[in-house]
């Protein structure tokens, strides 16, 4: 009797607006839910472990705000490598915790594993992490969501340029793709957007997770005399302890190490996962279509920038909030021609320009000039 | 203070004392382990196991110090372990040591899941570099009390082995079980003692890791140091003094790579990330030769007899 009546009560909620636009979804397909079922379950898939002050635990720090809904149930499982395994954990939340939909967080999570799974399962999302999903050549319960946090990385460059007073950054980075190479280089321009002659020393280990070698790499670089120091690996604990103990500022990444380096961390580059999960466990709640593709940088809220440490001046302030402000309002365009690499060649022209959304920039394999470092291995 | 090219040579001399020490102590266990004639293969696993207990412990107590101690032991334990199960009719040390290095950091995995986020007490460190006025070299010259305490480690390894009886029953057992049994030498005894031994000076390189450099406690802490140190002891001959030399040549090959980048060599830098294991392959090979064997090699190890 009980089911029955649940049954007739979520039919009056969600009402005449969701019945109005069921003959217009073009979205994703829904699964067929048992009315009687009244949580949104959402299964997270990490490759790490969650609380490496990197990656992952950005990842989980945005389920653990949907968790605290009292309308969803939200579970994780880390550390799952990018093999078989992964296939085994998502059909088991599936089968064994019911989730509806699923978010595997790591990028090779993708091609073969989501794909093979998803047919499999039509009625449930696949949401991934990434830049991968192709519409019409991959399933239909599949998309994907990814943040710029190159702009997040722009306006660190400001703060550190601004703070440094060598007029030389460090770059501790991992492996020369286009994703690392873009907050490379939108550090740089940061930096040089208000000190022209800033230079950013770049160091790649050669993978995502080599402590001894960040943490020489980071020593190095002190050694040279830059004075403010960011990265792009898996987990910035080294680089961020180590600079501190080296007497110098740094900026972060991934999420907040503020606590890590309390005496030089000026600000970072952080993910603002929360905001995704909210929107998609709302969008399922309200069985709205779900998009496949979401995209988006300071302005739709999907990165963020850790406050400024009380030492960063209020003319640096002034011109991080200036930059994040043109990022907000969607009139930054940082690709803007003319820029040359740093071996001298005119990458965009003149007058050319390239948007934050444009595909020519996800192929990106040069560094921007002022940066010391190669792209060749 | 600008110091260019310079910073090349102080980065390999900080770094052959910061990333060479846990070599250091990995290898002399190792040595003295095979000097005993075992092979223990699991001190990658010991060498994880000593870096988690030692984090975790530091954490909880707030004495890093007793981290390092807790390290040793927990390490002493894996080595215990190892030699015992070895002590079994037709068991053998390599295939142990497989398990035990898999086992080891399979349960610092497992244990070690909450001390990732947190931030433990740090060893401190010495400054040797005051008489100098150049920060940089300061830095370099900043090491931590336990690169000392293994060198006299080394020292007195060596003088022990050659000059003490308990020096020379190891060395009989290692070089032939039958003869040290004609003696009426408690073989397991002595290799049972000798692989827990290591085990302690393994623990304590991990705990090194986690609790001074790089500092922190995670599962890609360890790049292999502990199985490295299999081919470190035959690079040093089986003997401590070697390892020394040894473990601060490896530190100083680890630390190029990166300090090329950071004057501005930034083509190769796999190539050069990858020298210390060119330069073991290569010392491995010239001193290879089917028609001798290795001075110093212990003639009762498996992979000598």
């Amino acid at each position: 009797m009980s089911t029955s009546n649940k049954l007739t009560r979520r039919q009056l909620l969600t009402g005449t607006a969701a019945a109005g636009a069921l003959g217009l979804w073009g979205g994703l397909p829904w699964p067929d839910r048992a009315w009687g079922a009244d949580k949104v379950k959402m299964g997270f898939i990490f490759v790490g472990p969650r609380d490496d002050y990197g990656y992952n635990q950005a990842h989980f720090e945005g389920k653990s705000a949907v968790a605290k809904l009292d309308w969803v149930k939200a579970f994780d499982e880390e550390k799952v490598p990018e093999t078989i395994e992964v296939q085994k954990t998502m059909e088991s939340m599936v089968k064994l915790d019911g989730a509806q939909v699923l978010f595997p967080t790591s990028f090779g999570y993708f091609d073969p594993h989501i794909l093979k799974v998803a047919p499999q399962f039509p009625n449930i999302q696949f949401l991934h992490c990434g830049g991968l999903y192709q519409e019409g050549k991959h399933p239909q319960n599949v998309g994907s969501y990814f943040g710029y946090i190159d702009e997040s990385q722009y306006v660190a460059g400001i703060v550190a340029g601004g703070m440094s007073k060598s007029g030389k950054l460090g770059f501790v980075a991992a492996k020369p793709i286009p994703q690392v190479l873009r907050n490379i280089n939108n550090y740089t321009l940061g930096a040089r957007s208000i000190k022209p002659n800033t230079t950013v020393n770049v160091i790649f280990t050669g993978d995502w997770s080599l402590p001894v070698r960040e943490a020489e790499a980071t020593n190095s670089l002190v050694d040279q005399g830059i004075d403010v120091i960011t990265c792009h690996v898996d987990s910035p604990k080294v680089v961020i302890t180590t600079a501190e103990k080296r007497g110098i500022y740094c900026t972060g990444y991934h999420c907040n190490q503020s606590k890590l380096a309390p005496k030089g961390y000026l600000t970072g580059a952080e993910w603002n996962w929360a905001k995704v999960y909210m929107d998609y466990a709302e969008l399922i709640r309200n069985r709205q279509p779900i998009p496949h593709l979401v995209r988006g940088g300071l302005k739709q809220g999907l990165v963020k920038v850790s406050e400024y440490h009380q030492i960063v001046p209020g003319a640096v302030r002034n011109q991080a909030e200036a930059a994040k402000a043109k990022f907000m309002s969607g009139s930054m365009v940082v690709y803007k021609g003319p820029i040359k690499d740093n071996t001298g060649r005119v990458v965009i022209a003149a007058g050319k320009e390239h948007v934050q959304t444009d595909i020519w920039l996800e192929s990106m394999d040069w560094l921007v000039e002022g940066v010391v470092g190669s792209t060749k291995s | 203070m600008d110091v260019g090219w310079w910073g090349v040579l102080i980065a390999v001399l900080g770094g052959a004392i910061r990333i060479g020490t846990p070599f250091l102590f990995v290898s002399l266990g190792e040595c003295l382990t095979e000097k005993s004639g075992r092979i223990n293969l699991g001190l990658e696993g010991t060498l994880v196991m000593g870096a988690m207990t030692g984090y975790a412990v530091s954490l909880h107590s707030g004495s890093p110090w007793l981290g390092v101690l807790c390290a040793g032991l927990a390490g002493m334990t894996l080595g215990a372990l190892h030699s015992w199960l070895c002590s079994f009719k037709r068991v053998n040390d390599i295939a142990v040591g497989i398990a035990m290095m898999l086992f080891g950091t399979g349960l610092a995995f497992f244990l070690g899941k909450p001390y990732i986020q947190p931030s433990a007490p740090r060893l401190p460190s010495i400054d040797l570099g005051a008489w100098s006025d150049i920060p940089q070299l300061q830095a370099a010259l900043q090491i931590n009390a336990l690169f000392l305490i293994g060198i006299v480690v080394a020292v007195v390894l060596a003088w022990m082995l050659k000059h003490t009886a308990w020096g020379l029953k190891v060395r009989v057992v290692g070089e032939s079980a039958d003869a040290a049994r004609a003696l009426g030498l408690p073989v397991h005894r002595i290799r049972i003692l000798s692989t827990a031994q290591g085990g302690f000076l393994a623990g304590i390189g991990g705990s090194y890791l986690s609790l001074y450099y790089p500092f922190n406690w995670s599962e890609g802490l360890s790049s292999g140091q502990g199985l490295m140190a299999v081919a470190l002891v035959i690079f040093a001959r089986w003997h401590p003094i070697g390892c020394l030399w040894v473990s601060l040549l490896w530190g100083g090959a680890a630390a190029l790579g990166p300090s090329l980048q950071s004057v501005g060599i930034t083509g190769g830098y796999y190539i050069f990330n990858a020298i210390p294991y060119i330069m073991t392959l290569a010392v491995m090979i010239i001193t290879c030769s089917p028609k001798r064997t290795l001075v110093g090699v212990p003639h009762d190890l498996t992979v000598s007899r």
